[in-house]
């Protein structure tokens, strides 16, 4: 029987055959953490009384970036101090999001990444295998420059059809968790191919497998195919390509056809990710904020489709619309297209390349009983630093066309 | 390390506590101070608990608990407060590795029945729970052998420090 992608890159790593369902120790790559979850791998690793670190090692200022605490200046002063003593990688506050760089960066298909943020598993994408785990499990990494995994089993998402227009990646994605449930994929690996991945950009693949985690995954991952290799190439490594591809034969758990034909622009309602359903249902319903950014959908192309609808239009007066590009490079190719001049006209405010929004830690916290539409990847009660607001999820053309009108809209409407 | 039979009085949650509920952003700061963070444990779920949870107190909620952020700082903060051990129906995968590696005991097993208040014992060697209260007893299914080898030792720096590493790898 052949390999999902998940299984044939573990065994290519680990150099044996491998089944889905057993307990391997596996070498990794490359891994990561930021301010949020740094401070504890640092502590645990220093427990481990090692002196070298075993593996290439990327610190990111990205969740409270810049500080706007001295407690988290302070934190990210001693994960500095660490990083200039061992030699880790340092990512200053502007920089980016952590898993935005590690793609464009340093990932690299047929890899083993692991990070200290749930959202690692971007980096499928690629066609690595990149899994979230915790600070203890990333510092044991750092230590030992392994760590150990259960083979996930896989579902295939098999998609067909044509996107239509103003659907997008993030509105595949959030059906599909409202399908599986947030939990139905736990443990597992979500493999995403089909003539509608073949097509999209690396770009578009990060929103999908950003949020295998929302459905519970391990990991999403798709295929090192040509997409990947020009990206790769656009990024200036074009050497670090590898086709990788599932075999013919694989055995999967479950295969899940999806028709992206007949997908509308869908929105995740309060206060679950799974909550997703078809935009028709909630139409009208009145926004104070709307967020376009984060590591599932701050990436240029996301920006571009985002200011097509806002150019020469204003933000709505009794909305606020914050925009954060994803990284310092999405930054400077937005504002050398004029994309921010866009934003600014329409009456956006322009954040920092950052997370601090979408985890409640600073900027565009919510008030009491306000709700606000966003592109990121989670909706969990008091996710933007008030539990007594609201959050709902979409892609960047739904919350554009929301910013204008100040409701719910459709982004169909703005077409031509 | 450990005794094998836990008592303690039952505080009910529901389906999808996520990380977010235990941990809230909004105490981003307070990471590098647990006692801190762990006053605010579950606040957002249910603010008697960050209130009035004792030590030895055992949290029993619904299905994937701990889902969302990878922060390891939620199951710490049980800890913090004293909890061993955490009944669900059915864990997040990030948030059941991180209880193992510090020390939390997750339990899979079905949770239906279990109320507030209700006083429970856990038999960790039997895999039983009795519901003391309720007059009910449930059986779940022991850990993987690797993470219960973790918890024996304390968790996965103890594990690894008495180890030398992990104690399954046979790679090079």
């Amino acid at each position: 029987m052949g390999y999902t992608l998940a299984e044939k890159i573990i065994a290519q790593r680990i150099g044996r055959e491998v089944e889905a369902g057993e307990f391997i120790v596996a070498p990794v790559d490359v891994l990561l953490a930021h301010e949020g979850t740094g401070p504890l791998a640092v502590e645990q690793f220093e427990g481990l009384g090692r002196e070298r670190l075993a593996v290439t090692t990327l610190f990111f200022f990205d969740h409270a970036a810049p500080s706007p605490r001295r407690e988290l200046s302070n934190v990210q002063k001693r994960l500095r101090t660490f990083a200039v003593e061992k030699g880790a990688n340092v990512s200053e506050a502007g920089s980016g999001i952590c898993h935005q760089i590690v793609t464009e960066q340093w990932a690299k298909p047929g890899q083993i990444v692991i990070g200290a943020d749930s959202h690692t598993c971007t980096a499928g994408a690629l066609g690595a295998f990149a899994t979230g785990m915790g600070s203890t499990d990333v510092a044991a990494a750092m230590a030992l420059g392994k760590t150990w995994l259960r083979i996930p089993q896989t579902l295939r998402i098999e998609i067909g059809g044509e996107l239509p227009p103003m659907v997008a990646a993030k509105d595949v994605i959030l059906h599909l968790i409202g399908f599986l449930g947030a939990d139905g994929a736990t443990y597992k690996a979500l493999e995403f191919g089909g003539p509608v991945v073949e097509n999209m950009s690396v770009e578009e693949r990060m929103t999908l497998c950003n949020m295998a985690v929302e459905a519970g995954a391990k990991a999403g991952l798709c295929a090192a195919d040509e997409v990947t290799h020009r990206f790769l190439e656009d990024q200036g490594r074009g050497e670090d390509y590898v086709p990788l591809s599932p075999d013919p034969d694989a055995a999967y758990e479950r295969v899940i056809e999806l028709d992206a034909s007949q997908l509308s622009p869908q929105v995740a309602t309060p206060h679950f990710v799974d909550n997703a359903r078809p935009i028709e249902e909630v139409e009208g319903m009145s926004i104070d904020q709307v967020f376009i950014g984060t590591c599932t959908n701050g990436r240029l192309s996301d920006l571009r489709v985002a200011a097509g609808i806002l150019k020469g239009r204003k933000v709505h007066p009794h909305l606020r619309l914050l925009v954060g590009p994803a990284s310092r490079k999405t930054y400077l190719a937005a504002l050398r297209e004029g994309l921010i001049e866009t934003f600014v006209e329409a009456g956006a405010i322009i954040l920092p390349p950052g997370c601090g929004a979408c985890v409640g830690v600073h900027q565009g916290v919510l008030a009491d009983g306000e709700r606000c539409l966003s592109t990121q990847n989670r909706n969990f009660q008091g996710r933007m630093g008030n539990p007594r607001g609201e959050i709902l999820l979409s892609s960047p053309a739904t919350a554009a066309a929301t910013a204008v009108r100040g409701q719910i809209t459709d982004p169909r409407e703005f077409i031509g | 390390m450990m005794e094998n039979v836990l008592h303690g009085k039952v505080w009910r949650f529901g389906d999808g506590i996520s990380t977010d509920h235990i941990t809230p952003g909004r105490y981003y700061h307070l990471r590098g101070d647990l006692k801190a963070l762990a006053e605010h444990a579950l606040e957002d779920a249910d603010s008697d608990f960050a209130q009035k949870a004792q030590p030895g107190d055992i949290v029993v909620a619904g299905k994937n608990f701990g889902q969302g952020s990878s922060r390891e700082h939620a199951p710490l903060v049980l800890k913090e407060r004293g909890i061993r051990v955490v009944l669900a129906q059915s864990f997040a995968r990030i948030f059941f590795r991180n209880a193992v590696n510090v020390g939390l005991v997750p339990i899979i097993c079905d949770t239906g029945g279990f109320e507030t208040g209700d006083e429970i014992e856990v038999d960790l060697e039997r895999g039983r729970v009795r519901n003391l209260t309720e007059g009910f007893e449930r059986f779940f299914t022991p850990l993987p052998p690797i993470m219960q080898a973790i918890l024996a030792d304390g968790g996965l720096v103890p594990h690894i420090l008495k180890r030398g590493g992990f104690q399954w790898d046979s790679t090079p």
